[in-house]
């Protein structure tokens, strides 16, 4: 066995020859799927008859953060929100997750470059800013990170991230 | 359709889920002939590893432990176990190294020597020399591995603390900084004298540049020159959608083997290198899309790596014990990836790379493989053991140190 098979046996979906070979299989595979998906869409649409408007719910929110996690935060805070040694630090449990709704806004929208401790250990990676979030995408994925990992606290508004993004000038 | 193939890698998942058996090997899947143990537990962070000719091992622990930051270890029954025998060196770091009768290790920011004795024992554990200080150290790649070359120089990684030279670091489609300003100080090879006491940037010479960071290093005794492994840039599919996928993300870039001379430049930020085309590329940070080649001018790399896997140490086998094969030949201790999600993360093995000629054959197999102790590993944090170092002992076997749980692990050939 070369090396080159020993390494495509270990991560398959990673693999990018795995990939080329399998492209075009692929592809009619997503055609397939989004037919069939939009298929779905059109049976549901029909069914549903509009009755009255939606009441958003925390765990709606949650459910919608998990789509922005995925996206945004996982690649450095890991498929199970434990971070990377050293480098990126964990969500599970945190104290800046958890406690300070404004402050961990505040590192949403601003980044962190700070080499201070974080719950006693010394985090390398720079945090880039997402402010190109919404302030609904971010209260969904802060709910949902405060909500998920075994972490359990109340979700985050609109409103409150509103709030820190555009702090309220005070009236003379 | 869809869901067959899902069906099936689902169960060819399962099916191979504990693959590694924990009470053979030490948990490791290693070639016939080979046997593996655990010669000591819980050592810190263990990072690199020295042993002296007398079977003295020194390990670098990343955090110092009370106060005590190099733990000295012996087998001291004969058993194959090691003991820890004594500890010393006020501050944590990466590098530890043995030359002519003294013991070099780093802490992130300096370099320091501690004469031994006859028996290659630290006279006064107190009282290191401060070589080298001064270094740049903002917390991203700041491990200052040291190897020493046998004209009296000791060469130190300063690694860049920047993933790309963007204007701002890790920030989706943010530029690369042009020419790139950390390059004057860090993202390279620095050479100082061994012995001289209190050196900094202006008394050493910048010997190679354009390396991103530079966990492992090894002086090729053959070749009579340095080898280094770099850990490639991150966030290729992250910072850069709408050129890479999360498949070329993955697997890309290149964790690259460089042979360095005075004057390489190995082209990070500019470039990166993909070894699936054999080709440098030139940066998205840059101007780049996945397939403009970059600069000719930086040096190409002996033998190239899938991405992401984060090579932590580099060994030339120079031993007895070993087949044949592996003679001056070298070994790689992966770390394991974090920046290959949402795929799985891979590494977190050593490598073998059999050399002829001072040059790498082109083949590589993976030497030693379950350290995770997972089969399939989706978030780093979930990695049992983690290679770090290695070391190759008097008798000729190979040492691997772990930085997750601190176990360093032993592999001996015994042929049956």
């Amino acid at each position: 066995m070369t090396a080159r098979e020993l390494f495509t046996r270990l991560a398959i979906p990673a693999n990018s020859i795995y990939k080329e070979k399998n492209n075009y299989f692929m592809k009619k595979i997503t055609l397939i799927t989004a037919l069939l998906s939009l298929g779905f869409l059109y049976i549901i649409a029909q069914t549903q008859k509009p009755t009255k408007k939606t009441i958003d719910t925390p765990a709606a929110s949650i459910e919608r953060g998990q789509v922005v996690y995925q996206k945004e935060c996982l690649s450095c805070h890991q498929a199970d929100g434990g971070g990377v040694p050293h480098m990126n630090p964990p969500l599970v449990g945190s104290t800046n997750v958890l406690k300070d709704k404004k402050k961990i806004i505040g590192i949403v929208l601003n980044g962190m470059t700070d080499r201070i401790p974080l719950d006693d250990e010394y985090y390398s990676n720079n945090m880039a800013s997402h402010s190109y979030l919404t302030n609904q995408q971010i209260a969904d994925v802060l709910s949902y990170i405060r909500n998920r990992f075994g972490n359990k606290a109340d979700v985050v508004t609109i409103a409150e991230v509103k709030a820190v993004r555009t702090p309220v000038k005070k009236s003379k | 359709m869809a869901m067959i193939a899902f069906t099936f890698i689902t169960v060819y998942c399962i099916a191979n889920d504990g693959g590694f058996d924990s009470t053979i090997n030490a948990g490791l899947k290693i070639p016939k002939g080979f046997v593996a143990i655990k010669a000591a537990d819980n050592i810190g962070e263990a990072r690199h590893i020295a042993i002296s000719g007398n079977g003295i091992f020194y390990v670098k622990s990343l955090k110092a432990i009370n106060g005590k930051g190099t733990f000295v270890l012996k087998d001291v029954d004969g058993s194959g176990k090691l003991t820890v025998v004594n500890s010393f060196d006020k501050q944590g770091g990466t590098g530890v190294a043995i030359k002519n009768g003294y013991l070099y290790t780093s802490s992130n920011n300096d370099v320091f020597r501690y004469k031994l004795n006859s028996s290659n024992e630290v006279i006064n554990p107190n009282a290191p020399e401060k070589i080298i200080k001064g270094l740049i150290n903002r917390g991203e790649h700041n491990s200052k591995s040291i190897v020493l070359d046998n004209d009296g120089n000791i060469y130190v990684n300063i690694g860049a603390y920047s993933n790309s030279c963007q204007e701002q670091d890790r920030v989706k489609w943010s530029k690369g900084m042009k020419p790139c300003p950390i390059l004057d100080s860090a993202g390279g090879i620095w050479q100082f004298k061994a012995d001289k006491l209190n050196q900094t940037y202006g008394d050493g010479i910048r010997y190679a540049t354009g390396l991103r960071n530079i966990v492992g290093l090894d002086w090729n005794q053959q070749t009579n020159s340095l080898f280094v492994m770099q850990h490639g840039r991150d966030q290729l599919y992250q910072n850069w959608p709408e050129y890479f996928d999360e498949h070329d993300g993955a697997e890309l870039p290149s964790e690259c083997l460089y042979e360095l001379h005075n004057g390489s430049n190995g082209g990070w930020p500019y470039i990166y290198y993909n070894h699936l085309l054999h080709k440098k590329m030139l940066a998205p940070e840059y101007g780049g899309d996945g397939k403009i080649e970059g600069g000719k001018e930086y040096q190409d790399p002996v033998i190239a790596f899938p991405g992401h896997l984060a090579p932590n140490a580099l060994l030339f086998y120079t031993g007895n014990q070993f087949p044949e094969k592996y003679k001056n030949g070298a070994f790689i201790a992966f770390h394991g990836s974090w920046n290959r999600a949402p795929l799985p993360q891979a590494g977190y093995f050593v490598v073998f790379v059999p050399f002829k000629n001072g040059k790498p054959t082109g083949e590589w197999e993976i030497f030693a493989n379950g350290f995770s102790g997972k089969e399939v590993v989706t978030s780093t944090r979930s990695a049992e053991h983690r290679p770090c170092g290695l070391a190759q002992s008097p008798d000729g076997s190979l040492y691997i140190t772990d930085d997750s749980k601190g176990t360093i692990y032993k592999i001996s050939y015994t042929g049956k």
